[in-house]
This record gives structure tokens, sequence and C-alpha cells, in this order.
């Protein structure tokens, strides 16, 4: 008989920033004060855009929105974090990665209010429209991954998903694949603790969602998903050693869901009223704003003359968002195929509708 | 010219088209090194190299879902499944997302690529070896439906599919893979997608088939030994499908049958009668017959010859609508 240890595996996790804003200084990486005051900005900034999307929800003005807060660090800091040559496949709770890696505010709202437009994407930054179905876009950026590896392109793709997504044959499949053709991929979880009324308990009996990297012969790593330094610089490890053909990385940020699921849920239904309070400790931009006042980068004025600028810039989408012109009904059908000519059928229900 | 089957022809089409373009490639379970359960992609590995002819690993969505993400990149994936029952793990992927993507995104990304699969029953395979579901996949918007019946066809639209820009599921009637032999030009060659091709010219009745069931058609045809004037026109593409050749031929014998392999309810039969009734209902002068599978699963080989559509069923309706 033959007993021995076939594989031994561990998880390592990194946080930066603690949440009374000190700073780990061994692990703290070379960021100037621009570098990190835009990681602020961008934060508040995303913060100030959720709210006011979600109270136009309220108000009738869009449609169903799903909400970002109290996810800005894992957000903004894997944002941050990419080139803008390199892809986002994100899912639908990823308004402030797409955001932060440019799509136009008022196509966002567009998109929330039942308008495919909303997803054109016709910037030199290359994000992949919203995926509804959970974690059906993870091969997606294993694919794109592959490809990149293939043409000998220094880009990467980053696929965001929720900790639900982690149950999933796609994301299963997707890590292997990515492990077996060494494809420029990072996998980035934010494990927000909540997949609707499901908590992450429930979710799966792994320790941590990282280790499901393992499996696949890929890395895994867990991060201080509120914490953007530990976010920003995991991510940056992760894109750089992709984009150098070192292959792919699972990264799970922990993080969490303050809001509800989406503007038609109601948390207080399945999850206990005193949880999210108890987040609020280890809010994501208030522990960068300690830190950045101990740095001598931040004031109250500076953060309130802030939010007045960007209120007004965000009014000024939502401006543009309401002049847009109504979608024609021609749209759904000329950009269903590259050639509309042997598709007669539909030419006949396009004037149909005439 | 050179003689060839219909899984040769398939062989030279995934050649010559990685042979024109660098970006083409395929990839599925043992397509590399085994050259395909059918030895379709025989000799590609040693040609073109495991970087192009893809060993994946054992996982259909997988399959699929990186050929979206490799075609969004740029590159022309050409993606088997083993058998076209082992597609219902990729339907997820080919109706949520290859579907879509050009259309949601209005335009701004598109996915090209090619799923091959071997489709139908006739060979004593194993249960979900024998699949027709041609119908599931012409009811999607976005997706292309190619089904060819010969070698000449299998070439020339597999070339198509492949320049194509959109997704295309591309099926291989498995029970003809070798059964008919052709001479096929050797060079390169597309067949329009979404162009039928009326076979035999005829005055009193119209015989409408694609993929397998086309010879069973023709079969038919012949052993009713010019008894009637039948008009054979194979589909060869069903999404989108020629309407207009049919419906023109309908005009002109005012009788058509219709021959699939797969269930009859919601069957492709279903959509060309509806259409009939659109557009030469005036015509008709019997009503249209079809002759196809039962509504029930393909059987296990002990029973496959009472669920596959013979030569006698095919007369059988023939004749019914001709006394009509």
């Amino acid at each position: 008989m033959v007993k021995k240890t076939a594989a031994t595996f561990s998880i390592d996790y990194y946080q930066v920033l603690d949440k009374d804003g000190n700073v780990d200084n061994a692990l703290m990486p070379a960021l100037s004060n621009d570098e990190l005051k835009k990681m602020y900005e961008t934060m508040i900034f995303i913060r100030a855009l959720d709210q006011k999307a979600f109270n136009m929800q309220r108000q009738g003005r869009i449609g169903t929105y799903i909400q970002v807060a109290g996810q800005e660090a894992a957000q903004v800091g894997a944002s941050l974090a990419m080139n803008d040559e390199d892809i986002l496949f994100p899912s639908f709770r990823e308004s402030g990665m797409l955001i932060a890696r440019k799509h136009p505010i008022y196509r966002l709202l567009m998109y929330w209010n039942g308008d495919e437009r909303g997803l054109f994407n016709e910037e030199a930054v290359k994000n992949f429209p919203i995926c509804i179905p959970v974690a059906t876009h993870i091969p997606h950026a294993t694919g794109w991954g592959w490809a990149a590896r293939l043409q000998k392109k220094k880009q990467a793709a980053v696929v965001a998903f929720g900790d639900g997504a982690t149950s999933k044959a796609d994301f299963y499949e997707s890590l292997n694949f990515a492990g077996v053709f060494k494809a420029n991929t990072v996998f980035f979880c934010q494990n927000n603790q909540w997949a609707i009324s499901v908590p992450r308990s429930k979710q799966t009996m792994a320790e941590t969602l990282a280790q499901k990297a393992i499996s696949c012969g890929v890395e895994g790593v867990q991060v201080d998903g509120n914490d953007i330094i530990a976010v920003y610089m995991i991510m940056k490890k992760a894109l750089e050693k992709a984009r150098n053909g070192g292959g792919a990385t699972l990264v799970e940020a922990l993080t969490y869901r303050i809001g509800d699921h989406s503007t038609s849920d109601d948390a207080k239904k399945y999850r206990d009223e005193k949880e999210p309070q108890q987040w609020v400790q280890f809010d994501p931009v208030t522990r960068m704003e300690k830190f950045l006042q101990k740095k001598g980068l931040w004031t109250q004025e500076y953060k309130d003359k802030l939010l007045v600028q960007y209120g007004e810039q965000i009014e000024k989408e939502v401006e543009k968002f309401e002049k847009m012109p109504e979608p024609s009904p021609e749209d759904m059908f000329t950009t269903l195929y590259s050639d509309l000519t042997p598709h007669h059928r539909l030419k006949e229900q396009m004037e149909e509708l005439k | 010219m050179v003689v060839a089957t219909v899984v040769q022809a398939i062989n030279m089409a995934l050649r010559q088209e990685m042979k024109l373009n660098p970006k083409v490639m395929l990839l599925g379970e043992d397509v590399g090194t085994d050259g395909g359960v059918f030895r379709a992609s025989d000799g590609l590995i040693k040609e073109f190299g495991a970087e192009r002819v893809v060993d994946t690993p054992l996982a259909e969505l997988g399959i699929v879902g990186t050929s979206i993400g490799l075609s969004l990149a740029g590159m022309r994936p050409i993606a088997e499944i083993e058998f076209s029952g082992f597609m219902y793990a990729t339907m997820d992927q080919l109706l949520s997302h290859a579907a879509r993507i050009r259309t949601r995104s209005r335009g701004s990304y598109t996915c090209p690529m090619v799923i091959r699969t071997p489709y139908g029953g006739g060979i004593r395979a194993l249960e979900l070896h024998c699949e027709s579901g041609e119908s599931i996949f012409s009811h999607v918007p976005g997706l292309k439906m190619i089904v060819p019946s010969n070698p000449y066809d299998a070439k020339g639209l597999l070339a198509s599919a492949i320049r194509d820009n959109d997704p295309v599921i591309f099926y291989e009637p498995m029970r003809i893979y070798r059964a008919i032999k052709q001479d096929i030009p050797e060079e390169a060659y597309t067949v329009p997608i979404g162009k039928a091709n009326v076979v035999q010219e005829g005055t009193q009745l119209t015989l409408v088939a694609w993929g397998s069931m086309f010879k069973q058609s023709m079969d038919a045809v012949a052993k009713l030994n010019n008894k009637y004037s039948v008009e054979l026109i194979d589909l060869r593409t069903l999404a989108p499908w020629d309407y207009e050749t049919v419906v023109e031929s309908v005009k002109k014998t005012g009788r058509c049958v219709i021959v699939h392999e797969a269930p009859k309810t919601c069957g492709f039969a279903a959509e060309i009668i509806a259409t009939l009734n659109e557009k030469a209902l005036l015509s008709l002068q019997a009503p249209v017959e079809r002759v196809t599978g039962p509504d029930v699963p393909y059987p296990m080989s002990k029973l496959e010859n009472y669920y596959m559509p013979s030569p006698e069923r095919i007369i059988k309706a023939i004749e019914k609508t001709m006394s009509f």
C-alpha cells in the first residue's frame, strides 16, 4: 500500500489598506498621490452615479437598475489596473467598471432604460456588452484571452462575475480551458456574499472561491475587495502575467452588496437588516478618505467640491440620455446579420412594421 | 475534378479554407491527432499544427463558449461537436450569446464561427447519437442553419459557412458520410447560403427534403419510375430558407410532400406548409403531406427503421397526395 500526499495547496489573501485607513508599508505598491486621488475620485464618482441611477429608477425615468453600492473599490481598482487595449466582459452589476472604463454614461442609462443602443461600443476602450445570464460570458473571456495569446498580443481579457457564478459549469469549463490553453485571461470574482437571496454559505462548501482555480491548474488569489489598493495591486499583477503569456488567474475580491439585488428586489425579506449596517465599517470609500486625510490629500471641502462637479457632469449626461431620439424599429432587423440579402423573411417582417 | 464522399469533401473544405485564411482554426474533441471520430479532420493537425487544429478538453459548453471569445478577437473558429445530440450543453452559448451578439451590441461586436456536427440516425449508433435538431436552431434569430445532402454541396456550403460573418450551424449527414460519391472540383468554391437546389424539374408534385433524407427522397422517386412528374428540391439551407423556390415550384405543381427525419410537431415542414398557406394557397390541389419521424425520442437501433422515413413511406405520401 502506498499512501502519500498527492497535492497540497494554499490560497493567499491580500489586504493593503485596513478599515481605519492604515496601509501595510511592506505590501504598499508605488503609487503617486495623483494615482491615489484618481482611485478615490473615481470611486466617489461611481457612487454618485449609482445613487443617481437608483433615484431615476424610483422616479420612473429608467427601468430596472442593478446597483454597485459597496463594491466601488473592487470595480474601480480592477478597472484602473486594466489597459485600454484589454477587454472587459462585464456582468449586470458592473456599471462601475464600465464607467471607469470610459463607457459613456448616457449609453449606460439608455441600456437600463431598455435600449440596445446603450451597449454600442464605439470607443477605443473595448467593453463587451453586459451579460444578463449568470456566468455565461466567462467562456468568452477565455476564448478572447486564448486568441490574444495565439496572436501574440500583449492584451488580456477580464471577466467580472459574482459569487453565484462560481457554481456554474460555465465558470469551471472556462477556467479549465484557460489553464490548458494558457489564455491571457483574468477571472475577477466579486464575492459580495449574496446571489439574490442565497448567501455565500449556501453556494458552496469550498472554503474560498479562489481555490476553485487550483482544480484547473490556474492560480487563485483572494483579496480584500473593499481595499482599492489591494485590488488594484493584485489585478495589475494578474494582468501583467496574462499579457506576458504567463496564463490566467482567478481573483476573488471579498466585498459586500450593500443594496438589494436590483431595484425590483427587497433584501429585507431574506437578509438581516443588521448585516449591511455591520459592513459600513468596512466601507471602501471611507477607508480611502481616512488614508488620504492622513497623507494630507483629503479634506471635506475637497470632497464637497468634487461632488458638486460630478453632480453637474452626471446631470449633463442625464440630459443627453433624455434627449436621445427613440430607436427605430428597423434597428431590430438591420443589425441581426451581416447581410440581410438572403433573409427575405426578415425584410418582409420589417416592411410589415411600417 | 476528384471523386469524393461527403466526409472527404468536408475534409477538403477545411483544408482549403485553413490555407486561405490563417485565422481559421478547428477545435473540438478528438479533432487533432485522431482526425475526428469520422476522420473529417484527418491529417489537418500535421499540416497546420496543434495551435490551429486543437484537441480540446471534453466540454461542449467550453468548446462553443470559447469559440465565441475566439471569434470576438478576430479568429475564425470552426468548432466540432462530436454528435449533434451533444449540442444541448451548448444551447445557452448559441441562443443567449452567439445569435445575439451582433444585434445587441448594435453591430459593434460580431461572432463569425461555425459549429460542425454530425446529425441524424440510420447507423445503429448509441442513444443521443442520432438527433435531428435542425428546426430548433432554425427557430433562433441570428443563427444560420445548413444541412448539405451530397459531397459537392457539403464542400461548397462549408466554405461559405467559414467565410460567413455570422454564426452558422453546419449539420453533417452522418448516415451518408460515405454513402454517396461524387465528382467535385478540386479547387475551392462556394455554394451560396440560402439558396435551394432544384435537382430535378417536374410538373405534378414538389418533393422537398434536405440532408440525408434527400437521398431517401431520390430513392423514392427512382422507385416510382416516372409514374409522376416530380420536382425534387434540396433545401440545403434552413435558416435562411429559400421559400421563393419552393413557392414557385408549388404554384406550378399544385402538390407538395415534405420529408424530414426530425419529429413532426414543430418540425421544419410545418414552417414550409405555413408559408405555402400564405403564398400559394390557391395553387394547392391537395393538402401538403409530410413524412417525418414520430413525436417520440429517437429510438435505439432495434426500432430505428420504424422511426426513419423510408422510400416506401415517401411513396405512400406521394400516392396519397396525387390521388386527393
